[in-house]
Order: C-alpha cells, then structure tokens, then sequence
C-alpha cells in the first residue's frame, strides 16, 4: 500500500486533536505536515497530519496514550 | 467610540474587570484581527489553521497555570458565570442536594435558586466570625443525597480567600463533586486543581488572566465530563456527519465560533501572568493591599469589612464609611478624585447578608497589579476628606 515516496495522513476526531499531535511530533522532531483533508477523506476538522509512510509506526508510538485519532488513510504519490 | 475626556483616573475596580490590560493583551488581538481572522477548526486552510493554533495555545497556557496535565480539560466560556451555569445546570436533577457556602456570587446563587423551584435541596453554610467557611461545618452539611458542593475560592466582597483544598478533600472523601468559583483568584492567587482536588473550577479571562472581557472558561476534571450535559449544543467543526453533540473534550462544550479574538488576547494575558510569575503578582497586591488596610486603619470612621490582613485576602477591599452612603462616596470619590471603584451590592446579596451591610452594601476597591503606591495614597487621602467632611 505505501509506495516509496508514498505518505500516511492521520486523521483526528477535532483541530484540538490534531494540534496536540503536531505539537508532539513537533518536540520528538518527527517530520510531519499539517495539511486540509484531502476530499476523498471523510472527516471535517478540516485538518490532518501527513506523514512519509515509513514513519507511521513511530508517529503511531509517539502519539499512542496522548493523543486519540480516529484513523490512517495512505496517501499515495504526494 | 465615546472617549473618556475627563483626564488621568484612578482605577479601582479591578475586581469587575482589570484595567489596564498588559500590551501583550492588546498586541495579540490587533494581530488575530490583521492577520488571521479564520475561524478555528472550520477549514484546513491555513488561516483557520493558524486561528485553531491560537486556541490551542491559549489552553495549554492555561492548563500550565492551573496546574492541569490535560489542556482539553479546560473548555471556554464566554464569562465564570456562564462555566458556572454550565456546571450547575448540567449535572444537577431535581432531589439532589448541594451545599454552598453563603458568600456566593449570584453567578452560582441564581442558577442554584431557578433548580430550587423544582425540586432540587439547597443548604447554605456561613463562615465563621473570621469570615472563613469552616471545611469541618461544610462536611457537616453533607448528606446521602449531596451531589455537589460550591465555594467561591475568593469572595467577591470580602475577599478573604477559602480552604479550597480542604473542602476538595472532603468532597473527594465523601465521594461528591467540588466546584471552585476561581473568578476572583484565578491570576491572582496560585491555584492548582490536582492539589485543590477539584472536580470543576470556573473562571473570569478578564479579571487577573487580563484577557479582555467575553472570556472565560471552565476546568473538567477527570471523568466528570462523562456526567456533565453542555449548556449551549451545535456545530464544533467536527463529526460535522452527525447530528449528535461529541462526546470528547474540548468539542462536547464548545459549541459555535468561539470568540477567537478574544482567546488571543487572553493566552497573551495568561501568559504574561506566568512571565511575570503568579507569586510575584500575588506579592505586589499584597503589597498594595496591606498598604490601604494601614491607611485606612488610621481613618476614623472607617469600617473595613474583611480581613485586616492581607496576606488571607485577595485585592479587594469593602469597606463604609459613617455618614456617608456608598453609592455617593462612590460618585464623590469619582467626580472630586477621579477615583473608579464599585459601590453597591456588587451582585451578592447573600454575601452582603452574611457580613451585615444588605441592602445599602459596601465601597469596594478593587486593586490590580498595574496600581501604584502613589495611587493607594491618593485613594486613602481621598476617604480621609470625604470622612473630614462629613463629620
């Protein structure tokens, strides 16, 4: 599913939510992006965090316990 | 805009409202208003994004004050009376019974009240002689039915500061729902709601957090939003799919555009507070505070409602005046002084009962942190010719 190059979006029940994860990528210096959901996507916060796929399971670590969201989504290609 | 012409004032009422706000205050809602101007939470673009951030920002600074792990836990209001409302009317049904302490603010009282007509049992507690509600009369209050007990951490007349961890104690041991009105100390007196064990704590954005007025908030504690109803429901930029209220913190209570501009000045005041030090402001107006309590020891005629020591007070001081009512010392100390303070009842009759000055009420200055011992000086000189006057 992840190609190289390919990225991994989190999405999260509120902005609130989202905020709080980018803020702890932000300390562990995980790369990430904030980005608008993209349209196929259901979810309307309005934003989510893009990640390059191969960093999914660290951001999954990192964000477990301190922050709930409510689903991954593969972004293929961007 | 009407503009204040009449020169330089002395403003003493900063326990309706602070004056002046720290410039960070001002800065950070010009800046919102020039350039953000998004509604947070309601797009992805980058200016909703960065209104959402301002937001964010404003709970974590004020989770940090209060000493709170969980920024969510801290939902806004547009004011302490409507964090109260919000508690009040959200947990409470008709049977329970709650026990208060009889130097409330009408923020608490008449909500209490309206629950009153149906069904639901009141017990209010006085202080003692000193003016302190006694944790052990409150626990005395308690019974198989009592669902929540409400205390003003501060009176809003008197100023004497409350055993808020005390009464936290035993509520959390009687195993019923503590709600801390912080409107008067929250910024001015440190507070910490894991130490004070409170389950909800209101608070004032625009009292000593020098945010501007249309702020304030709420603390939830820990599994308390499961048992708390929201005041206003509606859209909250998420689970926009549904038509039910969420169910998780912050969204469940904050529903509608929030008062974005207003946020931004509030976490700036918040977070010149805590650049500045809490402990440090609490000094000053101590400081101040025990600077007009010997100046007015000294005043024949003068009776100070409170205590005479500052360090068990907030910066509020009541006080009346032989002779002279404190609707015209009021108006004298504004017309011949250019002296702004608050005369009246200041929305507690029940506290004014208490200490014995309904229905006529008190002079109340309210002093801040941006007052000056010049300023005190001028205030003390200002009661001893109105005394001189009148007698």
């Amino acid at each position: 599913m992840t190609t190289k190059g390919g990225h991994v979006v989190f999405l999260f029940p509120s902005v609130s939510h989202a905020l709080k994860a980018e803020k702890i990528l932000k300390e562990a210096g995980v790369t990430h992006k904030l980005i608008p959901v993209p349209r196929h996507i259901s979810s309307d916060c309005g934003v989510c965090l893009r990640v390059e796929a191969p960093l999914r399971d660290e951001v999954v670590a990192r964000l477990r316990g301190r922050v709930t969201w409510e689903g991954e989504a593969p972004l293929e290609g961007s | 805009m009407e503009k204040d012409t009449e020169g330089r004032v002395i403003y003493f009422d900063n326990a309706a409202t602070t004056w002046p706000k720290p410039k960070e205050t001002i800065r950070a809602m010009v800046a919102y208003a020039e350039e953000v101007g998004g509604s947070p939470g309601r797009s992805g673009h980058r200016r909703a994004v960065m209104a959402g951030r301002i937001i964010f920002e404003a709970r974590e600074a004020l989770a940090e004050i209060f000493g709170c792990d969980d920024p969510f836990r801290i939902v806004f209001a547009k004011n302490a009376t409507e964090a109260i409302n919000t508690a009040i009317l959200g947990l409470l049904e008709p049977g329970d019974h709650v026990v208060v302490s009889s130097l409330e603010h009408n923020s608490v009282m008449r909500p209490l009240r309206h629950l009153e007509k149906r069904g639901l049992r009141l017990t209010v507690v006085p202080p003692g002689p000193d003016g302190v509600v006694e944790p052990d009369r409150i626990e005395d209050a308690l019974g198989a039915d009592t669902r929540l007990i409400c205390l003003t951490h501060a009176s809003n007349v008197t100023g004497q500061i409350q055993p808020a961890a005390s009464v936290g104690e035993i509520a959390r041991r009687r195993g019923v729902l503590f709600l801390l009105d912080a409107a008067q100390t929250a910024g001015a007196v440190p507070i910490d709601v894991r130490e004070a064990r409170v389950d909800l704590m209101a608070f004032s954005g625009h009292k000593s957090l020098f945010g501007p007025q249309g702020t304030g908030g709420l603390y939830i504690g820990e599994g308390v939003e499961e048992r708390l109803r929201p005041l206003i429901y509606g859209g909250t930029g998420s689970r926009s799919e549904f038509e039910a209220q969420p169910d998780f913190l912050p969204d469940k209570y904050e529903s509608g555009t929030p008062n974005t501009i207003g946020i931004a000045g509030l976490g700036a005041g918040v977070r010149f507070v805590l650049s500045e030090g809490i402990r440090r402001i609490r000094e000053r107006e101590e400081e101040l505070t025990g600077r007009f309590l010997a100046g007015l020891a000294a005043i024949p005629g003068v009776r100070v409602h409170g205590p005479q020591d500052a360090s068990s007070r907030t910066a509020v001081v009541s006080f009346t005046l032989e002779g002279v009512s404190p609707s015209e010392a009021a108006m004298t100390l504004e017309e011949e002084f250019g002296i702004l303070c608050r005369p009246g009842l200041h929305c507690a009759p029940s506290a004014h009962r208490t200490i014995g000055t309904f229905p006529a009420g008190t002079v109340r200055f309210g002093f801040g942190y941006f007052n000056t011992d010049e300023e005190i000086d001028r205030g003390l000189e200002a009661l001893r010719k109105i005394r001189r006057h009148n007698t």
